[in-house]
């Protein structure tokens, strides 16, 4: 019923009682909203959740953790302003989601990384992943993961497993290789019938402390390291509602069981504890699978959306020549969302619309 | 004692917006003095207009018959004052319907007025004995010729939901006192001060409907009312069960979910699960309608909100004009915002003042600035807050989205047509987007292409 405009009416006298005649406006219902969370609130929410876990990057990376989140997230603020601006629309960095983009992308990073990675995959990421689908909201693929993507290809020497190693640093972690690509090795070298290695199997043993991995003692990209962070981090976020705790319970939840039939069948060296607490698992299914825009609308797509992440995030670690899938796992899933939307629209309450004849 | 039904005493989802009642809950029900004219509008329910009975210039007394109609999903309506009647004209109601109304001019002295008024509509004694002695069909026929219709805010005419029919036996009569609307406490005060005909008229609306149960159903933040209402049902069948504080709890769909654990078929009524829902103040008029055989003449509306000086719950005349009950309450504040008839989940906002209070009217929101909500869009990042608190389990942005680009395809794939627009869905969106406007607009748009 389309709203009519308001009925002229003559002046009328303005009775004694009322000073001065109050500005009365129309607009459709309802006439009340809930204030207290707006989606600028959410993108703060993820800053606070990611806090915990840029602290422990910091601490365990000292400065090379300061300039890599710093650079990604003020180019993809510059990134955003600049093409917001040839798209000749109104600024609207305020929102906060280039800073998250940022944040999470200089995560995302290893120590090593040179500025020119950082730069360019943050211009990718804003660019590629969001502007060019017509802002926040429209895009397909996760913006920080385009960026991560396109600069693991673009520069596989800088982001392959030996950058993380550095075996003269001040920096203890930064010695060993990272234990995600130890297990890779040592599944590679069991598979393929070969001696294991007498440091190789040092290694492992060292990796397979399962207390380092969980409080981040461990070398990886900056912000995968400390599972506690991230724990904290994630719960807060799910509890506040600014992310959808069905997304990491289905990724979790799948990557542990499959890393356990992968570990009961030789597969793996690690177990799934150690799968869970170890590499980018827990950053991925907390901070950057759920991503509202990229992920499906309804709890049970939100659902399935996990299991699919968490699934491909341990095929990746298996039977690829990565030792960490979350980026492409949750690339690959941001393909199949509006799939899953379709899937499981959920039945009204009464059932569905009956057919007219 | 509190008895719960095979329902759970709440339904899925919905929100839980601060109820407000604070501003008119401790109000007493006010006579609103006689207003110099009303303007009683002809088609104020759903179903036929009625035609006007009375000629202009000719003396009408209070309660006389002012217009009526052959149709059967319609009602009468008669004179809230006593006085000369004149010439038809026309009003704009708050849903933006062009009406024809009859305008009367209320005489100097009037019959009842004032507290005798409130006596002579909810006092005196209402019996619970003895009602088998009136036959269903005297009931349905009565309630038909008080121009009696839901004063829950649908307004559907009560005998035409009081007439049985043979193939949908009724179980149970559900009589809703949830008012889950913030700041409406129209139906509470009623429960409060007049619990009395509400219980005589539930156990005539049982007498015509043959239903097993009667369930008087309000929400857990009325205590006291559901106190007076166990008290005045002492003695008879009828249960008294509270429910969890939510909106939209008084929604027949949500009320049927938590009472009887049954969901009302998309597209149809409570009908067709065996149960009926009447308004409390439905009921109460019911009783007056069978027992005393007087008409539907006045209401209870409630003035409330951060807008009006003095919130109070008013017994006005049908076809009051706003203007009037806001007079009453001392006026509007200078930050008043928005005039809304009705709650501020579901009502009309009005454009002037000068409107008619309708038999569907339950209150008058006047909402200040700092309560009004604010109207700045951004884009939907597809959080999915507005599918967490559905009642009815859709997915309001895919709807509203798809509305607002044209395409009707994927707006009924997602049920279009079962949206009851309670507006749980904008309340809680993060990026403030019009979703029940824009649902509203694809429901036009379907119905334009011819079919839904």
């Amino acid at each position: 019923m389309a709203q009519d405009e308001a009925p002229k009416q003559p002046e009328a006298p303005v009775p004694d009682a009322i000073p001065a005649a109050p500005a009365i406006a129309v607009a459709p219902a309802p006439h009340l909203s809930d204030v207290s969370f707006t989606t600028r609130r959410m993108m703060l929410d993820v800053l606070i959740a990611l806090a915990p876990a840029v602290a422990m990057a910091i601490f365990i990376f000292r400065w090379y953790a300061v300039v890599q989140v710093g650079l990604c997230v003020l180019t993809c603020l510059a990134a955003e302003a600049l093409f917001t601006w040839m798209r000749r629309r109104p600024l609207s960095l305020g929102d906060g989601s280039a800073v998250v983009t940022g944040v999470i992308l200089g995560l995302s990073l290893p120590w090593s990384a040179p500025w020119y990675v950082a730069v360019i995959g943050s211009a990718a990421a804003i660019g590629l992943g969001k502007m060019v689908f017509g802002g926040l909201g429209c895009n397909i693929f996760n913006p920080a993961m385009v960026g991560r993507a396109f600069v693991m290809l673009s520069f596989a020497k800088a982001l392959g497993a030996s950058a993380y190693v550095f075996a003269q640093s001040g920096l203890d972690v930064v010695t060993q290789a990272t234990p995600l690509t130890v297990a890779k090795k040592l599944a590679g070298e069991i598979a393929a019938g070969t001696a294991v290695a007498g440091d190789l199997q040092l290694q492992l043993e060292s990796a397979r402390a399962l207390w380092p991995l969980f409080v981040g003692q461990v070398n990886g990209s900056l912000g995968e390291t400390s599972a506690l962070a991230l724990l904290v981090g994630g719960i807060y976020l799910c509890l506040r509602r600014s992310a959808s705790w069905e997304i990491p319970a289905g990724a979790l939840g799948a990557a542990f069981v499959l890393a356990g039939l992968a570990n009961w069948a030789g597969l793996t060296p690690f177990t799934a504890l150690h799968h869970l607490v170890g590499g980018s698992l827990l950053f991925g299914a907390f901070f950057i699978a759920t991503d509202p825009v990229t992920s499906p609308v309804t709890p049970r797509g939100k659902f399935f959306f996990g299991l699919g992440v968490g699934c491909f995030v341990v095929l990746i670690r298996l039977f690829s020549g990565y030792p960490e899938g979350v980026m492409f796992a949750v690339l690959l899933m941001n393909a199949v969302t509006p799939l899953l939307n379709r899937w499981t629209i959920p039945r009204p309450v009464g059932g569905p619309v009956p057919e007219r004849t | 004692m509190t008895t719960l039904a095979k329902g759970r005493g709440t339904f899925d989802r919905g929100i839980h917006p601060p109820d407000r009642k604070h501003f008119a809950a401790d109000a007493p029900i006010e006579v609103l003095p006689t207003p110099k004219e009303v303007r009683i509008p002809l088609l104020q329910h759903l179903g036929a207009p009625c035609q006007a009975t009375v000629k202009p210039r000719t003396e009408v007394a209070l309660g006389d018959v002012i217009g009526d109609t052959d149709a059967f999903v319609s009602a009468p309506v008669h004179a809230s004052v006593s006085g000369a009647a004149g010439r038809l004209s026309v009003a704009t109601l708050p849903n933006g319907r062009h009406v024809a109304v009859v305008p009367v001019k209320a005489a100097e002295e009037q019959p009842l007025a004032g507290q005798a008024l409130f006596d002579d509509i909810f006092g005196g004694e209402w019996p619970t004995d003895g009602l088998d002695e009136y036959e269903p069909q005297q009931i349905v026929e009565a309630v038909r010729r008080a121009g009696l219709v839901g004063l829950g805010g649908a307004a559907f005419p009560t005998h035409v939901k009081l007439t049985p029919n043979e193939s949908k036996p009724i179980d149970t009569l559900l009589i809703n006192g949830c008012e889950c609307e913030p700041y409406l406490t129209a139906d509470y005060a009623l429960m409060l001060e007049a619990p009395a005909p509400i219980i005589t008229g539930a156990l005539l609306a049982q007498r015509a409907t043959g239903a097993q149960d009667v369930v008087i159903c309000l929400e857990d933040n009325k205590p006291k009312a559901a106190r007076a209402l166990r008290k005045a049902a002492q003695g008879t069948a009828i249960r008294v069960s509270t429910l969890k504080t939510k909106y939209p709890q008084g929604g027949e769909k949500q009320l049927t979910v938590a009472v009887l654990g049954k969901e009302v078929p998309t597209g149809g009524l409570p009908l067709d699960i065996g149960a009926v829902v009447l308004n409390v103040g439905t009921a109460a008029a019911l009783a007056r309608a069978v027992v005393r055989g007087k008409p539907l003449t006045h209401r209870i509306v409630t003035v409330s909100g951060a807008g009006i000086r003095e919130p109070k719950n008013l017994l006005v005349p049908i076809g009051a004009a706003y203007q009037d009950l806001a007079d009453a309450c001392g006026g509007l504040t200078p930050d008043a915002a928005r005039a809304v008839a009705g709650g501020p989940g579901m009502g009309f906002a009005l454009g002037s003042l000068e409107v008619p209070v309708t038999k569907g009217t339950s209150g008058l929101t006047i909402l200040a600035h700092e309560e009004v909500r604010k109207a700045e869009e951004t884009t939907c990042v597809r959080c999915g807050r507005c599918v967490d608190v559905c009642p009815l389990n859709l997915v309001p942005t895919k709807i509203a989205l798809a509305a607002r680009a044209g395409n009707l395809d994927v707006a009924r794939q997602y049920h279009i047509a079962a949206c009851m627009e309670c507006g749980c869905c904008a309340y809680v969106c993060p990026a403030g987007i019009p979703l029940v406007q824009l649902i509203r607009l694809g429901k036009v748009m379907l119905q334009k292409a011819g079919g839904s």
